[in-house]
C-alpha cells in the first residue's frame, strides 16, 4: 500500500539540513504554503536557497524565513512589491544574494529540471543586461539566449485536494510553480486542505500526479497570506 | 486638449481586433479592459496562470486564490481556464499571445523597449514576466504619458535605461499622439484632439514623419 501521509508539518520538513535550495510555492500571496514555511522557520535549517516568484509580504511565511536570517539567496523574478519590506531592507545591507530571473524563463528553467533538461534557448532578455554572461545562439537567424535547469533540494507547496498517492488538484490562480516546482524537486512536500482515497479524485482533473509528490500533510484550515497580511500578523 | 488616461487606454483598444487573445501590463494598460469597442470580445491572459480573466468583482465576491498579475483579486468569464506557470508563458513565449499592452520608461525609434529598471545602483531589480511578453508575444503596444512628469522625452532616439526587449514596440499611445514604430522610425499616426504635429515633435527625442 503506498501512503505518502506524513503526521505533521513539523515531521515533513525535519530532515531539511542548512544550505538546501528550497522552491516554495506561489505568486503573490495565493498557493503560499504558510503552515510549511513556519514549520520551516521552527525547524532552524540555514543558509537556505529559496526560489519564488516574489520574496515575501509583510512579516508571516517567506518574509518571515527571509526576516529571521535564514536565507543566504533568493531566486525570483519580482522581489519588489507594495507589501514587501523584509527582503529590500536585508538586500540594501548586503546581508542577501538576489539572482533576478525573467517570470518565464524561472519557470521554464523549474520544468526543465523536472523534465531532464539541462538547458534551453529562449528569446527573453536578449539583448538586456540580464542575458550578460550567458551564451547566446542564432537560430533561423534570430539570437537567444541559453538559460540553464534550476533544480531544488525540497519544494514546499500548497494544494487544495491530494490523495494519498499524491495526486494533486490546486485552487484557481493558487496554482501558479506549484505544479513545475513538484517536478523541480528531490523531495516534494504538500500540505493539503483535504486528503482522500486513491481515486477519488478523477484522474481527468489529477493537475499534478502523484510520482512528482513525496510527503503530504493534512492542514485542513490553512490559513491564507492575504489574510494575515490584512491583520497586520507576524511569525514567530 | 490632450487625452486622459481612459482616452489613450480606449485609442489603443480601437487597434485591437475582435477575438484578440490579450495580455495587459500592470497601471495604466489595465484601463483598455474598461474601453473594448463595441461588437469586440477580448479574451485576457493574466501570466500567473488564466486565461478568460473577467473584471474587479464586488468585495463579497473577492477571492484571495483568484488574482491577477499585479496579484488584484478578478472574476472568471464564461470560457475560463486555469494553468500552470510554464504553461502561462509558453502561451507568452511559443507565440501565441496575439497583443500585449505594456507601460514604458523609454521607447526608442526602433522600437527597443525599455520598462522595468533605472539602472539606478540602490534600485533593487526586479522584472517579472515583462521581458517574456516582449519576446515572445505577437504584437507589443505601449501606452504611457508623452514625457516624464520634469518634461523629459520618453520616446527617445537611443534608450539609457537597461533594455527589456531589442525592436520590440509596434505603437505607442501616449497623451499627444499615436506613434508607429516603422523602419524608418517614429511615425506620428494621430494626434490628440487640438495637439499639433509641432508639439508633439518638440516633445519627443527623435525625428517623427
Amino acid at each position: 500500500m503506498i501512503d505518502k501521509t506524513v503526521a505533521s508539518v513539523a515531521d515533513a520538513v525535519a530532515d531539511t539540513e542548512d544550505g538546501a535550495t528550497v522552491a516554495v510555492a506561489g505568486f503573490g500571496a495565493a498557493g503560499s504554503p504558510v503552515e510549511l514555511l513556519h514549520a520551516l522557520i521552527d525547524q532552524g535549517a540555514k543558509k537556505l536557497t529559496i526560489i519564488n516568484n516574489n520574496a515575501g509580504n509583510g512579516k508571516i511565511g517567506l518574509a518571515s524565513l527571509i526576516d529571521s536570517g535564514r536565507v543566504a539567496k533568493m531566486i525570483c523574478s519580482f522581489p519588489r512589491s507594495t507589501g514587501s519590506v523584509v527582503f529590500p531592507d536585508l538586500y540594501r545591507a548586503g546581508k542577501i544574494d538576489l539572482e533576478v530571473v525573467p517570470q518565464g524563463t524561472l519557470a521554464e528553467r523549474l520544468r526543465a529540471a523536472g523534465a531532464g533538461i539541462p538547458a534551453f534557448y529562449t528569446p527573453t532578455s536578449v539583448g538586456t543586461p540580464l542575458a550578460d554572461g550567458k551564451e547566446t545562439r542564432d537560430f533561423d537567424g534570430k539570437a537567444y539566449v541559453m538559460e540553464t535547469w534550476l533544480h531544488a533540494d525540497i519544494a514546499l507547496i500548497k494544494a487544495d485536494v491530494a490523495d494519498t498517492h499524491g495526486n494533486l488538484i490546486y485552487n484557481m490562480t493558487a496554482r501558479n510553480f506549484a505544479p513545475i516546482m513538484c517536478m523541480a524537486a528531490t523531495t516534494t512536500i504538500v500540505q493539503a486542505r483535504e486528503i482522500v482515497d486513491p481515486g477519488s479524485i478523477n484522474p481527468e482533473i489529477v493537475v499534478t500526479p502523484g510520482i512528482f509528490v513525496d510527503r503530504v500533510i493534512h492542514v485542513p484550515n490553512p490559513e491564507h497570506e492575504d489574510d494575515l497580511l490584512r491583520a497586520e500578523r507576524s511569525y514567530p | 486638449m490632450s487625452w486622459t488616461p481612459d482616452e489613450m487606454a480606449a485609442r489603443a483598444a480601437l487597434d485591437i481586433p475582435n477575438g484578440a487573445y490579450v495580455n495587459l501590463g500592470i497601471g495604466m494598460p489595465e484601463r483598455v479592459a474598461n474601453f473594448v469597442p463595441e461588437g469586440r470580445t477580448f479574451i485576457y491572459h493574466s501570466e500567473n496562470g488564466l486565461l478568460g480573466m473577467g473584471p474587479e468583482p464586488v468585495e463579497t465576491e473577492r477571492d484571495p486564490d483568484l488574482i491577477n498579475a499585479g496579484k488584484k483579486p478578478v472574476s472568471l468569464n464564461p470560457g475560463a481556464s486555469f494553468f500552470h506557470h510554464a504553461d502561462s508563458f509558453a502561451m507568452i513565449r511559443g507565440g501565441h499571445i496575439d497583443y500585449c499592452v505594456l507601460g514604458a520608461m523609454q521607447v526608442a525609434k526602433n522600437g527597443d523597449l525599455a520598462n522595468w529598471s533605472t539602472g539606478a545602483k540602490d534600485a533593487i531589480p526586479a522584472v517579472g514576466g515583462a521581458m517574456d511578453l516582449v519576446a515572445g508575444a505577437k504584437t507589443i503596444y505601449v501606452i504611457t504619458r508623452h514625457t516624464t512628469k520634469d518634461g523629459t522625452p520618453k520616446l527617445v532616439d537611443t534608450c539609457t535605461y537597461p533594455l527589456t526587449g531589442l525592436g520590440v514596440v509596434k505603437r505607442i499611445y501616449t497623451d499627444l499622439a499615436v506613434v508607429a514604430v516603422s523602419e524608418f522610425g517614429f511615425k506620428l499616426v494621430e494626434t490628440a484632439p487640438g495637439i499639433g504635429a509641432d508639439e508633439v515633435q518638440t516633445k519627443t527625442a527623435a525625428p517623427l514623419t
